[in-house]
């Protein structure tokens, strides 16, 4: 059945699923970001009485409420396609991802019926201080429902605390803490919210940035871009400490997304890391197709260094993780792939006991799928079985794609770090404003940490390919057996909305921009 | 306090300046995705096709283990 499956299939799905999730990215992180910068300024505020911060509170709260009301619920048509256009998966993962997203919708709901509206409406109406604490609850709210669709997508790049039900086709909870409290989940959780922060910080210093330009609201936008500053210095240094952990943990459970992230083919110890590059496809070498280098800039054994802290560490290559490598202790994908097949074939069996009433065989079978050591050596290859009689090169994701978004996010990460201490460092002498230049930085900066927070999940989901499930379930069998045209027409169906949105979200943001703070 | 509760939100929806445009689209918005989306093109389609969660098992088991 899968050598038939139509790819163009599993290419729209996955298209649609890739939009889908994207254009929900544009509201999420700069929901996380603002929220916070709106609590320190509300904070202020309060502390001190001084009527410009309410001024300033209630400027970025109303920019927080027009991302927050274009972009809610986006996320909900994730879910639809979960049930339509990956049915087999949604039944092979229910009870792992259907807990987290409960937890999610439900605290989403209570969230945003009750901190929002207190914080929107509360103004003179409730305490100053009751106020006050529905802001940081709205702040430490959004980032909390993060934590569970978070969770979920870090038990998909690294399966832990469950097991699988041949009986079923499900994965059942083991252990809720070891899912929730996974390394990767963890990490992502926080390399996603603090990148999330400091996009929020560059929002505020480009929008103060334009009224400085302008000479207008002088007072507000200096004081604004002290509290993003301060904020975005603390995010941009946890972005990139988070950031190491998380190429640390990739090198360790993916390595083959890891030699993608550096198109490094080969293996080796004192393997140096591409600070910049240029790559063009070579389409003889092997495996095939393969990217070479036009060229690049290397450092020295950094590669090494940053995933074992001795350069001396050998990191596999993409060539080494496809045909093994003995000494290294790396199984080639032949071997994985046979050991998978024998994995899909025991179930198959069982499956088969079950339906002639073989009470012997089944009892047998089932007993494999409960022994550590072939859960081991089989079922964790359980995924690889798909690839049998196929080509290898679609185990290995797209590493052109993989090296520009990774290089993308880090020069970008960067840039933003040294911009926002630069920012800081001239507001607190009292001299941000002085250089045109700077805040013609500041704002063409604005979009960039968008780019650079996609480029992160563009790394994080097209160099887990061909996985949906990590090892365990390909695309190809996770996906609905459709009309490649119903999907196709949905992309498009899409595409229209999430541009008519995206559109409105942008015009009411500039006209509401471009009216200023109230009030004074 | 129910009484309180729902005038807090009326007034708060009624004294809305900038937020009307807004919650036109949210609701526009909304009505596509459930009203239109939801029902034409994206049903569930292991609940739409089978009754039972064995059925379901069957024919994902069917799905996994025929390569």
């Amino acid at each position: 059945m899968m050598e038939s499956i139509d790819m163009s299939l599993v290419d729209w799905s996955r298209g649609q699923f890739a939009l889908t999730a994207m254009f929900h990215w544009i509201f999420v992180p700069l929901t996380l970001g603002l929220s916070f910068i709106v609590a320190f300024m509300h904070t202020i505020y309060v502390r001190s009485g001084d009527e410009e911060w309410k001024r300033i509170t209630k400027f970025w709260m109303k920019l927080f409420g027009i991302n927050f009301a274009i972009g809610v619920s986006t996320g909900i048509i994730l879910e639809f396609e979960f049930g339509t256009n990956w049915s087999n998966y949604s039944w092979f993962v229910g009870d792992i991802f259907g807990a987290p997203l409960a937890i999610e919708g439900i605290f989403a709901f209570f969230m945003e019926s009750t901190f929002i509206a207190i914080m929107f409406f509360g103004w003179n109406k409730v305490s100053k201080r009751f106020h006050l604490t529905a802001t940081w609850l709205t702040a430490f709210g959004a980032s909390l429902s993060a934590v569970w669709i978070l969770v979920a997508n870090a038990w998909m790049q690294h399966p832990v605390g469950t097991a699988f039900n041949p009986e079923t086709a499900r994965n059942e909870m083991t252990n809720f803490w070891d899912v929730i409290f996974s390394e990767v989940a963890v990490n992502k959780f926080l390399h996603t919210v603090t990148s999330s922060f400091l996009l929020g910080s560059l929002f505020v210093i480009g929008i103060s940035a334009w009224f400085l330009l302008r000479k207008r609201e002088v007072l507000f936008a200096k004081r604004s871009t002290v509290v993003a500053s301060v904020f975005g210095v603390i995010a941009a240094i946890a972005t990139i400490a988070t950031g190491d952990t998380s190429a640390r943990i990739v090198a360790r459970e993916q390595p083959m997304k890891f030699a993608a992230m550096e198109a490094l083919y080969e293996g080796q110890t004192h393997a140096p890391l591409v600070a910049i590059g240029a790559m063009r496809t070579d389409t003889t070498g092997l495996p095939n197709p393969r990217e070479d280098f036009i060229f690049k800039i290397e450092i020295p054994n950094a590669l090494s260094y940053m995933v074992f802290l001795t350069p001396s560490g050998f990191i596999p290559g993409i060539s080494d993780l496809v045909y093994g490598n003995e000494e290294q202790g790396i199984m080639s994908y032949d071997e994985k792939i046979q050991r998978g097949a024998v994995a899909i074939q025991t179930l198959r069996e069982l499956k088969k006991a079950k339906a002639r009433g073989d009470d012997a065989t089944y009892s047998a079978l089932l007993e494999k799928f409960q022994d550590p050591v072939w859960i081991e050596n089989y079922y964790q290859n359980f995924g690889y079985g798909y690839y049998k009689g196929r080509e290898l090169k679609e185990l290995i994701p797209n590493v052109k794609l993989n090296f520009y978004a990774f290089h993308i996010m880090v020069i970008l990460g960067t840039h933003f770090l040294l911009l926002s201490m630069y920012i800081l460092w001239l507001s607190l002498k009292n001299r941000w404003g002085d250089h045109k230049w700077l805040l013609w930085v500041a704002i063409i900066t604005l979009p960039m940490p968008w780019i650079a927070s996609q480029s992160g999940w563009i790394v994080a989901e097209m160099g887990r390919q061909p996985w949906v499930v990590y090892e365990l379930m390909p695309t190809i069998s996770a996906v609905t057996r459709l009309s490649p045209g119903a999907v196709q027409a949905t992309f498009w169906i899409f595409l229209g909305t999430f541009t008519a949105l995206f559109i409105a979200e942008i015009k009411i943001m500039i006209s509401q921009i471009k009216k200023g703070p109230e009030g004074k | 306090m129910v009484k309180k509760v729902f005038k807090f939100y009326y007034e708060g929806f009624r004294n809305m300046t900038w937020g009307r445009k807004l919650w036109g689209i949210v609701l526009l918005k909304l009505f596509i995705m459930f009203a239109i989306l939801r029902i034409f093109f994206f049903p569930d389609v292991l609940k739409r096709d089978f009754t039972t969660d064995e059925e379901r098992s069957e024919h994902v088991l069917e799905q996994l283990t025929n390569p």
